[in-house]
């Protein structure tokens, strides 16, 4: 007799979806799942239903697509799967109950996560992005409501304030103290925005969040509306992010479809709409008062503030912006109340912060992690610590406006103060880890390319001031420095700090700055003695073959680009110093190791 | 402006530039400002940027109807329609400003019952702008704070100007839309010293100052200034001096830094007309076509080489300064006449320029209080009577010259000259930014050839594909009075059944095709209504 | 009105004043490149910078509203030198082409150059280059003297409205121009020329025609539309070789393009210089005397013959009100007819 399907009992195959997920193949591992599934079925009938769950990032990205197969009680995740995985774990496990060992995850998963503390990461990870239900039966929407029947824009301005939150665009300014400004301010039409453009090279916060919990970002957007008067929202996302940017649309549609957006909303007089405009893609269009340009339709350009946004934004009105981590976290404090969410964190630096930990690290992804905790313990328990037998050297906090901290300070706690006393910033959320491969000056540029390239070009000191930096890094990692460029680098580098108009090319010089605070001494080798200490600067490199060590087996002669090497077989090769154009080909392919590099 | 000098006694902008920015509601009729008053065009759009609304009433797609909140796309020749169905809606809902009807007009009951007929509907049928328009025109207008009105040639050069003028100025006065700052009726002068030249007595029947040459007291004022005897007989407008020569009572004619070959209608019948003439004289500072016909052509100095006054189309007296000297033998004009009266046996020399400008002011006390001196920076506009006054910014504060603003009853007319099966298209000519009147002066700037190098007809897309005519291609407009070969720009500019020429070149001179005839008050030639008919060539 | 303090003064403003305004009233000088007293605020150049007791950062002037009670220090070791480095940066990206630059003389950055003594610069490196010309037929378009203060751009949208030109490209390569770096097609006005203060923007006809030194200016009238824009003519010797027009008076500098660019007429080849008489069918050079003489006599005999109204004068609208009000004496009072008129009286 069959079993009739309500009475089976249900298997849930949940796989990750998020950009590093879909990119993996997650939409296919689902597919392959469910052909091996309804393939069985024709042979044998199956004791159990399954049940598909798609679910954002969970932020062990390195090792993609993750794939959970909840039974009943107990949960057990795979990692690095593939779709032809997929039968064998409907074989195996689903249908034999056992679960196939070598895909199973390791160790490093359970330290990856045994520090960090998920709020907003949680949800992302579990709950199905695309179904607004999903999101209701965790709780998702319950915060608006409560506002709506129970509190005043003033009650929730405090309770914000009281929570002690602060934003995660980068600057770290206290929320609630935005909301009261535009309260406060005079206007009739007032408008709340939500930064996603992310625009920091190698974080994806942001992206994950709206792919994984899209709608917490609408209720968080909702909330703030309430409270500081607004009756519509612009989410400014960057063009290059089209799943994120389907889903949002996605999220909006099925909030207007269910009565969570529009016109007095849950039988209360609030109404709320939200609007999506696309970025271009111009780092400096996060900056605020850029995006406001941006929006408004014209060149992303930052303004002088004062007038800040909360006075003077959008189209001249009121505006708050707000970044998408700020605002997703809006919900759960709403939820669970002020006190929950400042008895995470330190005195002036509360909740979590969530982080995509990057380089060269074990295990890299996205984390989150309660404010307070130290960097040490994030590089080596979370991160699992530096990929090969190579030494740290430093970690490289809040991008291109950030900077990089040393050894010596890995108890530094992840806090606002802390951090900035280092000279890096917590900055949005980029980690990046350096090892002793990697030279510092040459960090120092990377970030400096990168700034002079989105500079918008409206400011003197940022748009040749930064070109006139990155000229000189560049030429300190040619061999080419001069006796004076560090002092140049520095009075510059402090001008360019004092006198840009935005955030941007205030920032801007904080690489060279940090690396120039700790690593002094390896630019002065570069320029003194015209070596780098990390034998990352191939124009500084030398190369030779170590004749005593040397078989001449003609392999580095053959991969010599350059025709450089010249040698007779069994016999020690010599390359011609003239000729080496300093690829290092014949360092990687010698198996004696008998080539040098100085 | 003949029809605002009998409204209100004078006629002239009754505000200033300055004041322009300050309107919180522009309607601007038959103007083409931003190419043909570029920099009114400009406070106007300082003021659409410090939140003023803009009503464009014009049947082409001119630059301004960018800014506009509302545009009235009327049938060229309708204005008056479309200003009574405005009027008309105004009282409807009771927009007019009773107590200024009471206390500074005349006639308004007989008036008001002028317009009753033209409901917006009549509007509609007569000028093609949507009946809703109308309305929305009226409420902005009627509910308007500091509404100006802003008009041209496109009110003016039509056989039916002078109504435009009085439907304008009903208008203002049933509003009470006068006499304060930023609020006003202001006609824009099209060339430099139109305003001066009119103001200074060229015209047949005033002296300088808008004294009437018929007028005794006033003869013999001018007869003890200038010790001479004067006729009381009112003279001809320059209409009616090409009929004089005609008719065979004009014999010579000296001309003075005009072209009237190219800028009068029918250039045919012009050209006739004064190769009749038993003499005449051109004084310029080219060989303009008209000089081509001249018996004597005397060379004369331009702007840059003589010193003098302009007055601006505000009213605003401002210094002309010499910078260089004259080409060759080419001498100031003021030199020339006063070399010629002297063979005449009277004196008119002076020892200054600024000698002949007190004279002005003695018999013309609007200008009495206006010295070169003051004017040193920065002009001042007349009335100025005292050295002391500091010139009037805007006129008519408390009061019109002649006691009360008049209301006048206009009805609609039609055009002279209106379509028909064989000349379908209504032509207007008109001027475009960068060529200048009849392109003596501009034409000779090789930058701006290049960028206006030609004549063209501008036509309606839908017109041009009716006629398979294309973008680029050459067309023969032909009226009644003669044809003229010129390319077609084909955009959405210009209205169906509608085309426009620009008069400035002499290659395909607009003026071959425009109809003299004229208003009857003022002599204005119909130069924005006449029916032509275009061929693919 | 407000009562602010700048370096010790105290100084009453009305409400929106902001700080480089207010310090401009009271004869306090500050230095700007981007600024423009006709266009929104930019923000740009950063030589307007200040210190404001209580903001921790330096802040632009002209970006500031004045506020009650405010201190200001508009100078300071500190200031200046970070003023320094901004021009001494733009000056790094910058031809160095004063020798031959149009505007030589009339430039704000060479002043500023001047004032600051600039002579070593610490900062050197690429400068901008582009080939291409732009080939409007008006306006010359040096972008590599471009500073991109941004004055052209704020000009052409916010008084022309036309919005030609805007901001392209990001940081170093950040570059002025046209969509799709066409040729500048537009209205030609000008006011871009007007405002630049280097000489990225020139009259393409001034190339080499003079600058300050032996150039006189003179005020005058313009002589096209009614509106009657001030003029300032450059003369050179005898000729007209550049128009500008100053910025306190009714325009307030603004032009159209016939105003500023049409002045070549003055100095045609096709002017007329002697008097023609026609003889046999041609028009024929004449004296003056001989010329006069012929119209006076000839004048008189048709007066004599049909009477004065047998005469008429047609007056111009373009000549002087002293000239126009001759015209109608001589015909009124001379010949003796009210048959006079201007052809443009509309
Ligand atoms: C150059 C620059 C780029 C920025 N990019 C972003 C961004 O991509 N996302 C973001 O949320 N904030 C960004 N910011 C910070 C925003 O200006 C702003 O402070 C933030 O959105 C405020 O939100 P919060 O208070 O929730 O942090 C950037 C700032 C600068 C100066
Ligand atoms: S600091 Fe850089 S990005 Fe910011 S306004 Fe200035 S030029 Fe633009
Ligand atoms: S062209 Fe002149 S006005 Fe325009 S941005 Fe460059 S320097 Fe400024």
């Amino acid at each position: 007799m069959a079993q009739s399907d309500e009475t089976k009992k249900k298997v849930v195959v949940r796989v990750c979806i998020g950009t590093g997920g879909l990119a993996a193949g997650g939409k296919e591992v689902i597919e392959a799942f469910k052909k091996a599934i309804s393939d069985f079925c024709v042979d044998i009938e199956l004791d159990f239903t399954c049940h598909y769950q798609k679910v954002g990032c969970r932020g062990f990205c390195a090792r993609d697509v993750l794939v959970d197969v909840v039974d009943g009680d107990t949960s057990v995740t795979y990692q690095g799967i593939k779709p032809d995985i997929a039968k064998r774990i409907v074989q195996e496990h689903l249908i034999n109950g056992q679960p196939v060992k070598e895909w199973l995850i390791d160790d490093s998963y359970y330290s990856f996560h045994s520090k960090q503390m998920k709020v907003l990461l949680k949800d992302c990870g579990t709950i199905d992005p695309e179904d607004i239900q999903a999101y209701s039966k965790v709780g998702g929407y319950t915060g608006i409501r409560k506002i709506l029947s129970t509190m005043t824009p003033e009650d929730v301005i405090a309770e914000i304030k009281a929570s002690g939150i602060r934003g995660r665009g980068g600057a770290g300014f206290p929320t609630g103290v935005k909301w009261e400004a535009c309260r406060k301010a005079q206007g009739d039409v007032k408008y709340i925005v939500c930064n996603a453009d992310e625009g920091d090279p190698g974080a994806f916060m942001d992206r994950s969040i709206i792919e994984g919990n899209p709608h917490s970002v609408i209720e968080g957007m909702m909330i703030a509306a309430y409270a500081i008067g607004a009756g519509l929202g612009y989410v400014y996302i960057r063009a290059e992010y089209p799943a994120a940017v389907e889903r949002l649309k996605l999220a909006i549609a099925q909030a207007h479809e269910t009565g969570h957006l529009g016109k007095g909303l849950f039988g209360s007089d609030f109404s709320f709409d939200l609007r999506i405009k696309l970025g271009a893609g111009a780092f400096v269009c996060g900056e605020e008062t850029a995006l406001i340009a941006s929006i408004e339709g014209e060149r992303g350009m930052p303004r002088a503030k004062p007038p800040f946004p909360v006075h003077r934004g959008l189209w001249g009105r009121p505006t708050v912006i707000n970044n998408v981590e700020t605002l997703s976290n809006i919900p759960y404090i709403i939820r669970n109340g002020a006190s929950w969410y400042s008895s995470i964190g330190t005195d002036k630096s509360k909740g979590t912060k969530v982080f995509a930990l990057t380089g060269k690290i074990r295990n890299t992804g996205l984390i989150e992690v309660p404010m307070g905790i130290r960097l040490g313990e994030i590089i080596y328990d979370i991160g699992g610590g530096i990929i090969g037998d190579k030494k740290f050297k430093a970690v490289q906090l809040g991008g291109p406006s950030g900077g990089c901290i040393p050894d010596h300070l890995l108890d530094t706690p992840v806090t606002y103060e802390d951090i900035v006393r280092t000279g890096a910033i917590v900055g949005s959320g980029g980690m990046v880890v350096l090892d002793e491969t990697d030279c510092m000056v040459n960090i120092a540029k990377f970030f400096l390319e990168f700034t002079q390239a989105e500079s918008c070009g409206k400011c003197v000191p940022c748009r040749i001031g930064t070109k006139r930096l990155l000229e000189i890094l560049d030429r300190i990692t040619r061999g080419l420095g001069k006796e004076g460029d560090i002092e140049l680098l520095e009075a510059l580098c402090s001008d360019i700090k004092v006198a840009s108009l935005c955030g941007l090319g205030q920032t801007a010089p904080n690489p060279v700055l940090s690396t120039l605070k700790y690593f002094r001494h390896e630019y002065e080798a570069h320029i003194k003695d015209k070596k780098c200490p990390a034998k990352a600067c191939k124009d500084l490199l030398i190369y030779s073959i170590l004749e005593d060590i040397c078989k001449g087996c003609g392999v580095c002669k053959r991969a010599c680009p350059a025709g450089a090497i010249s040698g007779d077989k069994k016999k020690p090769h010599k390359i011609n110093a003239d000729l080496c154009i300093r690829c290092g080909a014949c360092f990687d392919v010698c198996k004696f190791n008998s080539v040098n590099r100085e | 402006m003949a029809g605002l000098a009998t409204v209100f006694g004078s006629g002239a902008m009754t505000n200033s530039m300055p004041e322009i920015e300050n309107n919180d509601l522009l309607f601007v009729i038959g103007s083409n400002t931003t190419e043909t008053h570029p920099i009114i065009g400009l406070k106007m759009k300082k003021a659409f940027r410090k939140g003023a609304k803009l009503i464009v009433a014009d049947p082409r797609k001119i630059d301004l109807v960018r800014f506009a909140d509302l545009w009235l796309r009327q049938r060229p020749g309708t204005d008056v329609a479309l200003l009574n169905s405005i009027m008309h809606v105004i009282l409807r809902e009771g927009l007019e400003d009773t107590e200024f009807i009471n206390t500074w007009t005349d006639d308004f009951e007989s008036f008001r019952g002028s317009l009753a007929e033209f409901t917006p509907e009549t509007g509609e049928r007569i000028t093609g702008v949507p009946k809703e328009k109308i309305i929305q025109a009226a409420l902005l207008y009627g509910n308007a704070e500091r509404p100006g009105i802003y008009y041209t040639m496109g009110i003016t050069q039509h056989t039916h100007g002078t109504e435009n003028v009085y439907a304008i100025a009903n208008l203002a006065l049933m509003t009470g839309n006068l006499g304060k700052e930023s609020t006003g009726v202001n006609p824009l002068r099209g060339q430099n010293n139109v305003q001066g030249a009119t103001d200074m007595g060229c015209t047949p029947n005033m002296y300088p100052g808008y004294q009437r040459v018929d007028v005794p007291a006033v003869k013999e004022k001018f007869e003890r200034e200038w010790n001479v005897r004067l006729s009381e007989k009112v003279g001809l407008t320059a209409t009616e001096m090409l009929q004089a020569i005609t008719n065979g009572s004009l014999k010579a004619m000296y001309i003075m830094g005009e072209n009237p070959v190219l800028s009068d209608p029918d250039m045919g019948h012009t050209i006739k007309a004064l190769k009749e003439l038993d003499l005449l004289v051109v004084q310029d500072i080219f060989m303009t076509e008209t000089a081509e016909l001249a018996d004597v052509v005397l060379p004369a100095a331009s702007f840059a080489e003589k010193d003098g006054t302009f007055t601006n189309t505000e009213r605003r007296v401002q210094r002309v300064r010499r910078a260089v000297n004259s080409p060759g033998e080419a001498k100031r004009d003021s030199a020339i006449i006063a070399e010629l009266s002297r063979l005449f046996g009277y004196d008119m020399t002076y020892h200054s320029d600024e000698a002949v400008f007190r004279e002005i002011g003695r018999l013309w006390p609007a200008t009495a209080g206006i010295s070169y001196r003051r004017i040193r920076k920065i002009g001042v506009q007349w009335p100025c009577p005292t050295p002391d006054h500091p010139g009037t910014q805007y006129l008519f504060k408390g009061g019109f010259p002649r006691g009360k603003g008049r209301f006048t009853a206009v009805s609609y007319r039609p055009s002279a000259e209106v379509p028909d099966n064989e000349y379908p298209y209504i032509l207007s000519t008109g001027r475009q930014l960068f060529q200048y009147h009849t392109g003596t002066m501009t034409r000779k700037t090789s930058a701006i050839e290049t960028v206006a190098p030609g004549p063209y007809v501008e036509m309606n897309d839908e017109d041009a594909q009716g006629l398979a005519v294309e973008d680029g291609q050459k067309v023969r407009v032909s009226s009644r009075r003669g044809s003229i070969e010129v390319s077609a720009h084909v955009s959405e500019k210009t209205l169906r059944g509608m085309v426009f020429i620009p008069f400035h070149f002499k290659e395909a001179a607009a003026n071959v095709l425009t109809n003299p005839a004229t208003d009857p008050v003022c002599s204005i030639p119909e130069f924005k209504v006449c029916a032509v008919k275009i061929e693919s060539l | 009105m407000i009562k602010l303090m700048i370096d010790g003064k105290t100084l009453s403003v009305p409400d929106g004043t902001t700080v480089l305004d207010a310090a401009r009233r009271f004869h306090i000088n500050i230095p700007t490149l981007c600024h423009h007293p006709k266009l929104t605020p930019f923000g740009g150049c950063r030589l307007c910078l200040v210190e404001i007791k209580g903001i921790p950062r330096p802040v632009t002037s002209c970006t500031t509203p004045a506020a009650e009670g405010m201190e200001v220090t508009t100078t300071s070791p500190n200031l200046e030198s970070l003023r320094k480095t901004v021009l001494e940066l733009i000056l790094s990206d910058h031809p160095n082409d004063c020798m031959i630059c149009e505007r030589a003389g009339d430039c704000t950055l060479q002043e500023l150059a001047y004032f600051y003594g600039i002579r070593k610069n610490r900062f050197s490196g690429e400068r901008r280059t582009y080939s291409k010309r732009d080939g409007n037929p008006f306006i010359e378009r040096d972008m590599e003297k471009c500073i991109l203060c941004g004055r052209c751009v704020k000009v052409c949208d916010e008084v022309e409205g036309v919005a030609a030109i805007d901001f392209a490209y990001r940081g170093f390569k950040s570059k002025i121009c046209p969509p799709y770096e066409k040729d500048l097609n537009c209205e030609f006005c000008g006011q871009c020329v007007a405002v630049c203060p280097t000489g990225a923007l020139t009259g393409k006809a001034w190339k080499q025609r003079g600058r300050q030194k032996d150039v006189r200016e003179v005020d005058t009238t313009c002589a096209y539309c009614g509106c009657g824009c001030s003029l300032t003519l450059h003369v050179q010797g005898n000729e007209v070789i550049r128009v500008t027009s100053r910025e306190d008076t009714l325009n307030e500098g603004w032009l159209c393009v016939k105003g500023r660019f049409g002045y070549n007429f003055i100095n045609s080849p096709e002017r007329l210089k002697k008097p023609l008489i026609r003889k046999d069918g041609k028009l024929e050079e004449a004296s003056w005397e001989t010329a006069l003489d012929y119209v006076a006599g000839r004048l008189k005999d048709v007066r004599d013959k049909y009477g004065p109204n047998a005469i008429a004068g047609l007056s111009s609208a373009r000549c002087t009100n002293e000239e126009n009000y001759l015209f109608q004496k001589f015909i009124r009072g001379v010949i003796g007819t009210n048959n006079v008129d201007h052809c443009a009286r509309y």
